[in-house]
């Protein structure tokens, strides 16, 4: 390859060159081998885009596998943790997958698309996996991570964005429901599930038709002040909503080197997606025994003082360190500081006072603070709009 | 569920019936279910032509472990031999045959030489033998969450390495992985002698002798001189008799035993084995299920793989059963003659393998699916030692004759071998090819005969690719790696749900060591099991 050359090895989304001209600061980060914008032009304005009008992100490399059979149900059902037979057709919904050893290896999200016809979107690659979970169902797998194109449509103005492009009827759509529209002689499907927290929809087209959709919805986005976002504004606000980034914030269990780096479900937080009523899952005896004997660690979300983000620190408890923070952030909506740590049990209990240990620089000054911070319950963003059926108008 | 059991077993193999004599004898309500109308498994006599009948899968007895024999007081109960301490002859067209019995070996190929290197390997490898059989009569320890009792396995495993001394120590770790040809080629000159001793290493396998781990094949074959036998035995009335004796054992200890009750399914309740479905459709519960089967038709077929989990799933379906062995069996309307043999040494262990590459090349086919053209053989006429298998004035010769795949090309009836013929007809022409060369003239004395191939073999006796060890004996499936990892000491990785046959530790062969290595356990857990 030549030097200079404009050919680069990294693959580029169905949307690149909407996305190329947008990305003005020219600052690109990997995803799944794609290169894709950590930032356009500024990640406050990117993120108040989320949050106060619309902003548009592009997840095509986000991993899609399309599974269908008669026993496509049955098949999701032992392969994640939470009941699939309760998501029905036109649902979509969020769960984790765990190896035999109860340690989650990716969470995503379940489009229940039609009869036996289930669409799985993951974090990491999973295709062997799926495979070989496929022994003994009559179930196809295919992967079609290259074949659909993807945007997230978030916030307030989001839907009347949509509208405004012609999605008539769009503002029925409830909260993880799935619906269908026509575009340009294809299919869009759109899904009410984001990534942010606030109202938003996720929509899904053939790469041939990327392009068209992004002018068309920029077009009708104008009046509702649309902006695209790059990853850097997503973490702010998957932060302040309180959703868990794998490889950030866990380990997929099957690419974690070293023992005892991997976490189940209940140590992440997510009890309330394993469905013990099932009599047989991917890690279910494992996550019976964890049940009976006690889990290493907990997930805990905290409140830190003052507006240092608690990145990477050590959280303390009467001086002694009981766990790491994964991610962290001042979130400027909610207007607090708020960490995501992995902590040692029996810490983490709602309401438990810790300090977190902050190393910070100002003009090359290193400066260290201990936080005090606090367990809360719940994440701090959680606006009603995100669930009104219809959302209001902004 | 009119009949509650605390154990049901599926399958009356041989090891299944061990496990369940001792179940019972511990005070367990015990039922053993079979497809098959007579008892024994793979211990089996069956009438192959009118008047004939034959053991019709395995055909010497030399690995009976004293202990079970003596627990289950199988002599009591019927268990009789025709012939003991018989020697392996190999075998030479000209007449020139070599006899091998323990630690002797004789011949006109034989130098002395050689008989001083063999007295010599012998004496050395029977001590490796006797402390695999050690580990082999305990179940297999575990490498983590290691409880006392595995601790004490290992270490009775690393003190017997090292109580081998330090040459012998260095030796068997540096010869156990090897293969048998490399290890034959080192200490004797003769292609006799080596072939014969590879040829017992890949017995039941799918190896060559240039195969890696069939140096742990050949010391697993010789198991049986660690339990007190000599050579191989033959048993009165054939291998079935040795089902019925195991079956009068078990039931005079108050097993009830069900024939001819096909296992359609085990059954599992809020992911725990709970009971099984006969084929009838008729549910039996019981407390614990214990698997005779090997472990693919048993994950597989009676579970289901979506009744496990993934993980599991998927190393069962890695279990590696393909076998490779036939059974030939001839009516002769006569004495065969060999040439060369006397009648004495007609009712010896005789063998088809002239050298080390003859073996390698019949191996050599399976590798591609297809059947040897110059078989090497394990034969037995077994109505010498014992005359009620045949007719008056009849014999009858058993031959396991390797190798042959499970299906060759278009299958074993598709009639597209040479000169039209199927390939069944075929193979069994090339078998009786070989054979008219040792014994000139017994393709005429023939009266019927009938092969059985790997195929038969596992619908018969329900071996997942017929193959006798229910699973491949290399060393990444010995041990705690029997039969997969996440699935050892017995227990299946299911709950409920416990394996007692070939496939699990230390493996296949009529020993009885899983049985009661499986029995044990299931008592030493009680109420927990």
């Amino acid at each position: 390859m030549k030097a200079n050359s404009d050919e680069t090895m990294m693959l580029r989304t169905p949307f690149h060159s909407r996305v190329a001209a947008a990305c003005e600061l020219n600052d690109w980060g990997t995803w799944k081998g794609y290169t894709t914008p950590r930032s356009y032009t500024d990640v406050e304005l990117e993120y108040f885009a989320i949050r106060s009008t619309t902003g548009v992100f592009d997840l095509s490399p986000m991993n899609k596998y399309r599974i269908t059979g008669p026993d496509a149900e049955a098949y999701l059902n032992r392969m994640v943790t939470r009941d699939v037979s309760k998501i029905r057709v036109g649902r979509v919904g969020y769960t984790v997958w765990c190896n035999d050893a109860g340690q989650v290896m990716d969470d995503g999200t379940i489009f229940h698309l039609g009869e036996n016809d289930y669409r799985l979107c993951a974090f990491a690659r999973a295709v062997d996996w799926m495979h070989w979970s496929a022994l003994g169902f009559d179930v196809q797998i295919v992967d079609e991570s290259d074949e659909v194109a993807a945007l997230a449509v978030q916030g307030p103005t989001s839907c009347a964005t949509l509208l405004a492009m012609g999605l008539t009827g769009l503002e029925e759509l409830k909260p993880f429901g799935l619906a269908s529209f026509p575009f340009e002689g294809e299919t869009l499907t759109v899904s009410r599930t984001g990534f942010t927290g606030d109202l938003g929809y996720e929509l899904w087209i053939v790469p041939d038709k990327a392009e068209l959709l992004w002018d068309r919805l920029f077009a009708a986005g104008k009046p509702h002040i649309i902006k695209p976002f790059g990853s850097d504004a997503l973490d702010l606000a998957r932060i302040e909503a309180g959703f868990l980034q794998a490889g950030v914030d866990f380990v997929p269990a099957e690419s974690a080197v070293r023992n005892g780096r991997s976490r189940s479900p209940y140590e992440l937080g997510l009890e309330w997606l394993v469905d013990m009523d099932k009599p047989v899952f991917n890690g279910r005896k494992a996550l019976q025994r964890e049940r009976a004997e006690g889990s290493r660690y907990r997930f805990a979300m905290l409140d830190v003082d003052g507006n240092k983000p608690a990145q990477h620190s050590f959280i303390l408890k009467d001086g002694k360190k009981v766990g790491t923070v994964t991610s962290a952030a001042w979130c400027p909506t909610a207007k607090s500081n708020v960490a995501f740590a992995q902590l040692e049990m029996p810490h983490g209990a709602v309401g438990e006072k810790l300090v977190a240990e902050i190393y910070y620089q100002r003009e090359l000054q290193w400066t260290r603070v201990l936080a005090p911070c606090t367990v809360i319950a719940a994440p701090v963003f959680n606006p009603p709009r995100r669930r009104a059926v219809p959302p209001g108008q902004f | 569920m009119t009949d509650r059991y605390d154990v049901i077993l599926v399958g009356a193999g041989h090891n299944g019936l061990v496990c369940a004599a001792y179940l019972a004898k511990a005070g367990r309500k015990v039922l053993v279910l079979d497809a098959s109308d007579s008892p024994g498994g793979a211990a089996a006599t069956r009438e192959f032509a009118p008047g004939y009948s034959v053991s019709s899968c395995a055909q010497w007895l030399h690995q009976l472990h004293p202990r079970v024999c003596r627990d289950l007081e199988l002599e009591r109960h019927g268990l009789a031999w025709a012939a003991r301490d018989i020697a392996s002859i190999s075998l030479d067209a000209g007449g020139q045959h070599l006899e091998l019995l323990g630690a002797s070996v004789e011949g006109p190929g034989v130098s002395a030489e050689d008989q001083q290197a063999y007295r010599t390997f012998h004496g050395r490898t029977a001590r490796y033998v006797k402390l695999l059989a050690r580990v082999f009569e305990s179940r297999p320890p575990r490498l983590v969450e290691s409880n006392l009792a595995d601790r004490i396995t290992l270490l009775k495993l690393g003190l017997g390495l090292k109580l081998l001394g330090r040459d012998d120590m260095s030796d068997l770790m540096r010869i156990v992985l090897t293969n048998m040809y490399d290890l034959m080629e080192e200490h004797f000159d003769s292609p006799q002698l080596k072939a014969l001793l590879s040829f017992n290493s890949v017995l039941g396998s799918s190896m060559g002798p240039r195969t890696p781990n069939t140096v742990f094949g050949y010391l697993y074959q010789r198991l049986g001189e660690a339990f007190g036998h000599t050579g191989v035995s033959q048993v009165k009335g054939g291998m079935g008799a040795l089902g019925e004796a195991l079956a009068a054992s078990a039931r005079a200890r108050g097993v009830t035993l069900r024939l001819g009750s096909r296992v359609a399914s085990i059954d599992m309740f809020n992911g725990r084995a709970g009971g099984v479905t006969l084929a009838s459709g008729e549910q039996l519960g019981a407390a614990v299920v214990v698997s005779n089967a090997d472990p693919v038709t048993t994950f597989e077929q009676l579970v289901g793989y979506r009744n496990m989990e993934t993980g599991m799933a998927r190393r069962v379906s890695h279990v590696r059963c393909s076998g490779a062995a036939a059974k030939l069996h001839l009516a002769l309307d006569g004495l065969p003659g060999f040439t060369g043999l006397d009648k004495a040494q007609l009712g010896q262990r005789l063998v088809i393998a002239p050298d080390m590459n003859y073996i390698e090349r019949a191996f050599n086919a399976v590798k591609y699916g297809e059947y040897s053209a110059s078989p090497a053989m394990d034969i037995s006429i077994p109505t010498l030692h014992d005359p009620t298998g045949a007719p008056a004035g009849g014999h009858v010769l058993s031959a396991i004759v390797q190798f042959a795949p499970a299906e060759p090309a278009g299958g074993w009836e598709a009639a597209s071998a040479p000169g039209g013929e199927t390939h069944r007809q075929h193979f069994t022409r090339l078998v009786l090819d070989q054979l008219e060369r040792y014994a000139p003239g017994i393709r005429e004395q023939v009266v019927a005969s009938q092969l059985l191939t790997p195929s038969d073999l596992e619908r018969e006796y329900g071996m997942k690719g017929g193959h006798w060890h229910h699973g491949e004996l290399a060393l990444d499936q010995v041990l705690m790696m029997r039969p997969f990892p996440g699935a050892s000491q017995y227990a299946s990785g299911l709950d409920g749900l416990y394996l007692c046959g070939a496939g699990a530790h230390p493996g296949g062969g009529v020993m009885g060591l899983a049985g009661s290595n499986a029995a044990r356990e299931i008592i030493r857990r009680g109420a927990a099991a």
